[in-house]
């Protein structure tokens, strides 16, 4: 069994109902870490050595975020600032996070055709999340396909549920499979649709 | 002239004519002082005859001082002097005094003479050059730091010169039986008499140590200003007393006193309280100099006392520019130094008198060697005004850029007003990132007792303007009161005001009538001391109820923003209020005003960051 933390950034997570349900699905879960960072962090004073220590300690990063201007919300971007370091993360003797795998769960007021090549926002997903591949690259970890739910405005609860469900498969696989295969995750057809 | 008023009034007068016109001409106090005394003295207008007398009451003057100047030296800061007095202090001491005493020899005076010459030669003028470097506001410049450091090796090199003497009448064999003894230990061998020294040298450090603190500490609890100014001075005269019963410089010993007290919290009230005593008498002392210069004497021995004085001069100041020059100071600022501690020192009249009294000396002697250290005293400031008025205008390259020495910061940039729990809350976080600051507080308990805490507490009243000059606050860049006392504070901010238009005033209130009043009394940095707390708790309240962090951290961010703005709205309003309404009555209006919620509303949670609502409409 693999441990799962799941570093989550939402501003107003008590008016999202679909970070709350993904949260919601996943909470209490042996195995799974959740750090909600806006309730740990209000004034954005990032306490560096326990959050590095609970990354050494679990081997699946699974960043939880709404998909805001293209990137994360802005808390996210400053623990990835300070946690990340130079020598620890990367760079000479940075191997803390060797061998690890990493994840985005993003969901966005956009549906999924909004990202596409003829959509408003011209680019994929996959493409606009290249920072957070090449921060895994560059940590040495694995970059896993992302997890998105769209149309968060308009969607409906039954649909909701059912992508409640999804994440959660996702993170019990994570958590127990075998062996983790990029190709074969539990949520992959999806993003394809 | 006789009596003590006239005598009184021809000094001051003389005082008030001659130091003005001398500082305006650029010259300082110092030559006026001297000028002064020269013009009032026997040999000009002639109302002073008995200038050696004025000059040993007025010594006391130079003792005030040396204690003053022990107070400012922390043993710290002595040790991080340590090289610099080392080195470059006890090079001049040695090798000016070496160089001395084989002239002396060479001269023909036998070596007991010329050892006593030499040593109280090799010595300047603490008084004159520290008065000059502290009105040119120089002390902390590269110049002022080894002229300092030299002057320091300087005064502690008066304690073996001190010992070394009555060994020297040994040699002499000539132990003075005269009548008129310099102290109670006169008719002991001479042996005892040194050991006496050493005793009474301990009894000061063990005073210093034990008994003076309890002492203030006990005065200062009467809160009576004048009782705390005796006090004060019945340690100056109480160890010069004590310094003179054993016939050893009272000056050296209440330097030590005031070194072992410049860790003490009652440094600064010490300073502020002694400082009016020591100027007087200092310029005194200089006056009683300039009026003993012994024209007669030197107009009958004119060619040797004037070419032993410029001799001594141009020996001296060649041996310090020699220093100056391993010290790297640029040839402007070594002149500065060389020139500036080239006189012979006032310690040199005290050696005299005692090495004649021990019958070392002749008074012929004794008196010719006092000529050439009052004309030196009185040469080398008028050296300095030739140097800084004609030479270095001429030289102008050399004002370039300055070679830093080893910084020795005794003064702080902040000065904490007031260590209460609140002061000592925020002195400690201030000590957390580096910053020292300099602590004043009025309870003499609480003073004693962060002491011992390892707090750095002095102890006085800091709505006095003397203690706040001695606290620093002229070369401070903040004050920070802690005090939540309104009045307290009005009058601090009328006195920094006043006297420190460049010094940032920051402010503890009580509440918001305080505020007001601070407010209108120009202030811009008040800070209600309920403010933060009483937001912090009602966050954590929040929080508790179930809302989120970052969200509550936000809107009391900006809730408090919101209150400050509005005090300074309601400031204006409470103005338009007729006189007799009262504070309280004030109090209660803003407050309504306040809790009536309309201004709150905003505060709520319907601000619409984040919020989804109204995108939903749109097509996306």
């Amino acid at each position: 069994m693999r441990k799962v933390l799941v570093i989550f950034a939402h501003p107003k997570y008590e008016h999202s109902e679909v970070n709350q349900a993904l949260i919601r699905s996943i909470e209490g879960l042996e195995g799974v870490t959740i750090r909600d960072l806006y309730e740990l962090y209000p004034d954005f004073n990032i306490d560096v050595q326990s959050e590095q220590e609970l990354l050494f300690e679990h081997e699946i990063i699974l960043f939880q975020h709404p998909f805001y201007w293209y990137s994360c919300p802005p808390l996210l971007k400053q623990w990835m600032d300070l946690v990340l370091e130079f020598g620890w993360a990367y760079g000479p003797g940075g191997i803390y996070l060797k061998g690890k795998y990493l994840l985005s769960s993003i969901t966005s007021g956009g549906s999924s055709e909004a990202y596409q090549p003829d959509g408003k926002n011209r680019f994929t997903l996959e493409e606009l999340l290249r920072p957070f591949e090449q921060t895994a690259y560059l940590c040495k970890m694995e970059y896993l396909p992302y997890f998105h739910i769209g149309g968060t405005h308009r969607i409906k609860d039954d649909e909701l549920n059912q992508k409640s469900l999804d994440f959660q498969k996702l993170v019990f696989h994570l958590r127990d499979a075998e062996k983790i295969v990029s190709e074969s995750l539990p949520h992959l057809e999806q993003n394809l649709s | 002239m006789s009596g003590f008023l006239p005598s009184a009034i021809v000094y001051i007068l003389a005082a008030i004519v001659c130091v003005p016109i001398a500082k305006r001409l650029g010259m300082g106090s110092v030559l006026g002082y001297l000028l002064a005394g020269i013009a009032i003295g026997p040999y000009l207008v002639g109302f002073i005859q008995e200038g050696q007398d004025i000059m040993h009451y007025t010594e006391f003057g130079v003792v005030m001082m040396l204690f003053l100047i022990g107070l400012e030296l922390e043993p710290e800061n002595l040790w991080k002097m340590k090289n610099l007095i080392l080195n470059a202090g006890l090079t001049q001491v040695l090798v000016t005094s070496a160089l001395i005493i084989g002239l002396g020899i060479a001269f023909g005076f036998t070596w007991q003479i010329s050892i006593t010459i030499g040593f109280s030669m090799a010595l300047s003028s603490t008084a004159i050059v520290l008065q000059s470097l502290k009105e040119k506001n120089v002390m902390g410049s590269p110049v002022g730091k080894l002229s300092f450091g030299v002057l320091l090796m300087q005064d502690i090199a008066v304690i073996p010169i001190l010992a070394i003497l009555p060994l020297l009448a040994v040699a002499n064999e000539t132990v003075n039986t005269s009548g008129e003894g310099h102290g109670f230990i006169e008719q002991f061998p001479a042996w005892v008499q040194t050991l006496s020294l050493f005793g009474a040298v301990g009894l000061v450090i063990l005073l210093g140590r034990y008994g003076f603190g309890p002492l203030l500490n006990y005065v200062s609890k009467t809160h009576l200003r004048e009782l705390f100014t005796a006090s004060a001075l019945l340690i100056v005269v109480g160890i010069t007393f004590l310094m003179e019963f054993v016939g050893l410089s009272p000056a050296l010993g209440t330097f030590l006193g005031g070194v072992i007290l410049a860790n003490s919290p009652y440094k600064h009230a010490l300073e502020s309280d002694l400082d009016p005593f020591k100027g007087l008498l200092l310029g005194m002392f200089f006056m009683a100099v300039g009026a003993t210069i012994n024209f007669g004497l030197i107009f009958s021995n004119a060619s040797i006392i004037i070419s032993a004085t410029i001799g001594v001069i141009i020996l001296k100041s060649l041996v310090l520019l020699i220093i100056g020059k391993i010290k790297k100071l640029e040839i402007g600022n070594n002149l500065k130094f060389a020139i500036g501690l080239s006189q012979i020192g006032e310690f040199s009249f005290v050696t005299y008198a005692f090495a004649s009294q021990l019958g070392i000396i002749d008074l012929s002697i004794s008196d010719t060697l006092m000529a050439i250290t009052a004309l030196s005293m009185t040469i080398t400031p008028i050296l300095m005004v030739i140097l800084d008025k004609v030479i270095f205008p001429k030289m102008s390259t050399n004002q370039g850029p300055k070679k830093e020495m080893d910084t020795i910061e005794t003064r702080s940039k902040v000065i904490l007003v007031g260590f209460s729990h609140f002061g000592s809350t925020l002195g400690r976080f201030l000590r957390a990132n580096g910053v020292e600051a300099t602590v004043l507080d009025y309870n003499p308990d609480r003073v004693d007792f962060l002491r011992k805490m390892g707090f750095k507490v002095y102890y006085g009243d800091a709505t006095r303007l003397d203690l706040l000059h001695s606290a620093g606050a002229e070369e401070a860049t903040l004050l920070i009161s802690a005090i939540k006392n309104p009045e307290t504070n009005l009058k601090l901010i009328e006195i920094c005001k006043e006297n420190f238009p460049k010094l940032e005033i920051m402010l503890r209130a009580k509440n918001r009538v305080d505020a007001y009043e601070l407010m209108e009394a120009g202030m811009e940095n008040i800070y209600r001391e309920h403010l933060d707390t009483s937001i912090r708790m009602g966050e954590d309240a929040l929080k508790k109820l179930g809302f989120r962090a970052h969200t509550i951290h936000r809107l009391a961010a900006s809730f408090k923003k919101y209150d400050e703005e509005a005090l300074k709205v309601l400031v204006q309003y409470k103005n338009n209020q007729k006189e007799y309404i009262s504070k309280i009555k004030l109090q209660i209006e803003s407050q309504e005003t306040l809790l009536s919620g309309e201004l709150s509303r905003k505060f709520s949670m319907n601000d619409h960051a984040w919020d989804s609502e109204a995108m939903k409409n749109p097509e996306n």
